[in-house]
Order: structure tokens, then sequence, then C-alpha cells
């Protein structure tokens, strides 16, 4: 099954009101320092990148390590400017992406 | 024993034993708010890809049971007769998957499994817990004292509910939120694989996934927790 | 990730404790290129008692007025204990109205978590936060 996404952006903000955004992706983000039982080392397998855009304008980027917890969710803020999409993309080992939008309308 | 050496040196209060009380109210704030929220709450990821098997398959599970209110209240009456035989929720959900698709049942605690029991036990948030069969032979698995610690289920969960063991709070084993994402796991995962746990826990043969003791002793806690709310899916520690 | 196994071999060999810690230091210095931090302006909030390392709730906040000319650029977090330094990189600007990211991490051992923040005029802040890993009982043998 595809990776799933859950995102909490507000659909309605005023100009310039900070608004706050949360986005929840499915992933393992096997670590890579783990064994299995037979002591065969597991390999890592996480997501290493996030954005988010604005309508094409990259407001916030991290990169993630094998330290974020399984399912990775993150909040940050941004400053609601004018109505659009905002564009969530993840990518990481083994070529994975995934992307996802939600619309705000700015009055 | 480390662990259970702790148990006896215990400090918090005991908690009354008329007053039952949800995993979720021993938690810790943050984790509270975890599953406060559904864009927070990781098991919510699982109910997205119940929902897309819901319309998937030949025929459809939405093709028979038309619209999600028909499972309104179900999650909170299993395990049920059904077919003359004692089931829980997965069970009922592959006896539709083998009779009424003719396909191969899920395995226990596979996604496709645990995706369609969130989805269902979701429809059942809020709802009492309503079991009605006789809960007899949970009961006596529940006292019964087992595993290389000897101990019982009741022992922690009735003597020594609200005492910490480790790093955790032992809980009055209420089983509202069921499946539960648990943080320990890092995933979505059964009530059967939280008593596997349990058991391992005081160093006993874990009875296998779907046996009939297992469903006996689900059946037994969600008559114990008869009236309580259904939390599902949850999240806990 | 297996804490016990961390737990374990940390407690087994105590030399392993401070190379740990160097290799945080290692790790903090690859993005400071010689900068020095300033204590100060950087908050970290892990809660009281962590019930589980698998999965800690983690916030990071910098005092900053966010405007064009005075913002925080970026925000890097690192641990003593785990096998690697790392956490996570944050990346904002002036857009993000405040400096605020939260994310879930997984701590093995109880230790110290930094975070770094530099500014828009290069200067480098850093904050810390002590906190207690317990172990979780009734688990299973993965
Ligand atoms: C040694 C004490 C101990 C024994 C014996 C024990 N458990 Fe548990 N149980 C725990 C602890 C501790 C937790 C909570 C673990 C956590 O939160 O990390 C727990 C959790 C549970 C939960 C989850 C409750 C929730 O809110 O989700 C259920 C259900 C449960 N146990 C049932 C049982 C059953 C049934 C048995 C007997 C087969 C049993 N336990 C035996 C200590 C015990
Ligand atoms: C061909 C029609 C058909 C299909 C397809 C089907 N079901 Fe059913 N299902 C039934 C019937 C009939 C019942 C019995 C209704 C009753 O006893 O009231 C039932 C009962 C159930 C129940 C128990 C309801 C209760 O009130 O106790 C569950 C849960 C359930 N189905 C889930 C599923 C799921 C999940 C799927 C898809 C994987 C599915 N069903 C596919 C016809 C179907």
């Amino acid at each position: 099954m595809a990776a799933r996404a859950l995102l909490r952006v507000p659909q309605r903000a005023k100009r310039g009101e900070v608004i706050e955004i949360r986005a929840l992706i499915s992933h393992i983000m096997e670590t890579g320092f783990r064994h299995s039982e037979r002591g065969a080392s597991i390999a890592r397998d996480i997501i290493t990148d996030f954005r988010c855009t604005y309508n094409g304008a990259e407001i916030f980027r991290a990169r993630f390590y094998p330290a974020i917890a399984a399912n990775p969710f993150i909040t940050f803020t941004t400053i609601a400017t004018e109505s659009g999409t905002l564009r969530f993309e993840w990518s990481g080992d083994n070529e994975f992406t995934a992307s996802e939008s939600a619309a705000i309308s700015v009055e | 024993m480390r662990v259970f050496a702790l148990l006896l040196a215990v400090a918090a209060s005991l908690v009354h034993a008329d007053e039952r009380r949800s995993g979720y109210e021993f938690m810790s704030r943050s984790t509270q708010a975890m599953q406060d929220d559904d864009t927070s709450n990781p098991a919510m990821l699982w109910v997205l890809d119940g929902e897309a098997l819901w319309q998937a398959g030949k025929p459809s599970c939405a093709s028979c049971h038309s619209n999600m209110s028909g499972m309104k209240g179900v999650a909170a009456r299993y395990p049920a007769m059904s077919s003359g035989r004692l089931m829980n929720l997965e069970q009922r959900i592959n006896l539709c998957r083998t009779e009424k698709q003719h396909a191969k049942p899920y395995a226990y605690e596979s996604k496709e499994l645990l995706s369609l029991t969130a989805y269902i036990a979701l429809q059942s948030r809020g709802m009492p817990i309503a079991v009605k069969d006789d809960a007899t032979k949970g009961k006596a698995l529940y006292e019964q004292r087992q595993g290389q610690l000897n101990m019982s289920c009741a022992q922690c969960h009735d003597q020594y509910a609200g005492h910490r063991l480790a790093g955790s709070t032992i809980p009055q084993a209420h089983p509202t939120g069921y499946p539960v994402y648990r943080l320990e796991w890092q995933t979505l995962g059964s009530l059967q694989r939280r008593l596997r746990n349990c058991l391992v826990g005081i160093r006993a043969e874990p009875y296998g996934y779907g046996s009939p003791e297992m469903v006996e002793l689900e059946l037994y806690l969600m008559s114990r927790a008869r009236g309580m709310k259904m939390d599902a899916p949850g999240v806990r520690p | 990730m297996n804490r016990r196994i961390f737990v374990l071999a940390l407690a087994l060999t105590p030399w392993m404790r401070t190379a740990r810690a160097d290799a945080m230091h290692d790790a903090m210095s690859a993005v400071l290129k010689g900068a020095t931090p300033r204590e100060g302006r950087v908050k970290i909030d892990l809660p009281p008692l962590v019930e589980n390392g698998n999965t800690v709730p983690f916030s990071v906040s910098v005092e900053s007025p966010m405007t064009e000319r005075d913002h925080v650029r970026s925000i890097h977090v690192f641990n003593e204990k785990n096998p690697q330094p790392n956490i996570g990189d944050f990346f904002l600007g002036p857009r993000a109205g405040r400096a605020a990211v939260s994310t879930r991490i997984r701590l093995a051992d109880t230790q110290t978590v930094v975070a770094l923040a530099q500014m828009s005029d290069g200067s480098w802040w850093s904050g810390s936060a002590n906190v207690v890993v317990t172990i979780a009982a009734c688990t299973e043998t993965v």
C-alpha cells in the first residue's frame, strides 16, 4: 500500500496571521542500527527530506535522521499571505517519494 | 528479576476497585495529546488504508454493507457468537473475507486486517462497550496464575493497577482503544498482540493468535469494561 | 530502535559514553564550521517523564522577531547517546512568523539533547535539555 499522509492546514486564515501546520506520514523509519534475530543487520530505510511550499515558494524544509520516530510527524508555522496551495513533499531511502497538498483561503 | 522487584517497591496510591479508568487516563499528557487530535494520531494513517480496503475486493465490503453507519457500535459488541462460534472482530472480518469475497483470510497483525479493524472500530468511538456473551471461561484465564513468574492478570491489573512497573504505570486493562498505536511497537497492533506482550512479560507461553483462549480473554476484558466508552483507535505507551 | 540493546551496550562499555559524547561534539562542529555558539534564545521542550523512548514528543523554539532583517535561518538538533548524534535539521525563514518546530524523536537512553540555531546575522545560539528515559514493561522479544 502506498504511503498515507495526514495534514492539518487551516482552510481559512486572515492575511498576516501566523498559522500552524502539521504533517504526519506513514513510514517505518528503519534506523539501520538494528539487527535481525539471526544477527544480520537491517538496512536503513528512512525519510531523509521534507519540504513544504506555499504557492510554489519553499517556506520550510527539514532533514531527518534515524532518530526521527516512525511515522514522522512535524509541525511548523507560516504567515498566511495569499489564497492558494500548500504542497508537502517527502523523500528518502530506496527512492521513497510522497506528496500531498492542501488548499488555503486567505482573506 | 529486577523489574518485578521494583513492583514491590511501588509508591502510588491504590485505585478503588469500583473506579474504572481506561488506559488513556493512565497516560502522560503528551501521549494523550497524540490520541486527542486525529491529525496527530498515527493510528489514523491505518484508518485511511481501511477506508480504501473497504471499497476494494470483489465484491467490496462497501457493496454489501452499503454505508459505514451500519458498522456503528459493531466493534463495541465483539467478541460475539457468530455462525455458532465465539469470534473477535478480526475473525468476523475474515469470515466475510473468506465466505463473501472468497478470498484468503488476512493474517493477524497484517496491515490489511489492522486497517480494516481500525476503520470499523472508529465507527464505535464514544459508544459504550456492549458485549453480551458469557465470559466465565475468560475470567478463569484472567485469574489463573501462570508463567515462570507465576502471576495472574488480576494481580497486576486489579491489585496493582495505578502502580509503576519499570517505566510503565499498570493500567486496569480495559480494552477501549484497540487496535492501538503503541509507542513501544511504533506501529498499530491488536488487543491480542498486547496480551501476548503481557504473557511474555510474566514468562508464560503466549496463546496463539486467534486461539480460543485469546478470544475468551478478550471477551472477559470487554465484559469487565461494559459501559465504558470506546476510544479506538487509541495511542498507548 | 532497540533501546534495550543500546542500554546494555552502554552499561558494558563505559568508554563508549565518551565516544558518543565526542560524536555529538563532532556533529555539532560540522554544522558550526568554526563558529562558537552562545547559550540562550533556544528552548527545547521535552516531556518531564518519557513514557517510551521510541516516540518522544519534542519541540524547539527560538526567540526571534522573525522579520526579513532578523530571523532564524536554521535549527539543528543533536543527542548524546543514540547510535547517531544527529536528530534533525530544520530550515526556516521570515515567512515562518515564529521559530517553532515540533516532531517526535527516538531517545535510546537518559541523556542530553542540544539544539543549535543560526540567525540571519550569522550568529549561533544554543539550548539544551536533559531527559530521563525509562524502559517499558511487558514488551515483546523482537
Ligand atoms: C506483571 C504485571 C502484569 C501482568 C501479570 C499482566 N499485565 Fe497486562 N499490562 C501490564 C502493564 C505494565 C501494562 C502497560 C504497559 C505499558 O503501558 O507500557 C499492561 C497492559 C495491558 C493491557 C492494555 C491496556 C490498555 O489500556 O491498552 C491489557 C488489555 C492487559 N495488559 C491485559 C492483561 C492480561 C489479559 C493479562 C493476563 C494474561 C495481563 N495483562 C497480565 C502489566 C501486566
Ligand atoms: C457479499 C456480501 C458481503 C461482503 C462482500 C462482505 N460482507 Fe460483511 N457481512 C455480510 C453479511 C450478510 C453479514 C451478516 C449481517 C448480520 O449478521 O447482521 C456481514 C457481517 C459483517 C460484520 C459483522 C457485523 C455485525 O453487526 O456483527 C462485519 C464486521 C463485516 N461483515 C465486515 C465486512 C468486511 C470488512 C468486509 C470486506 C472485507 C465484508 N464484511 C464484506 C455480507 C458481506
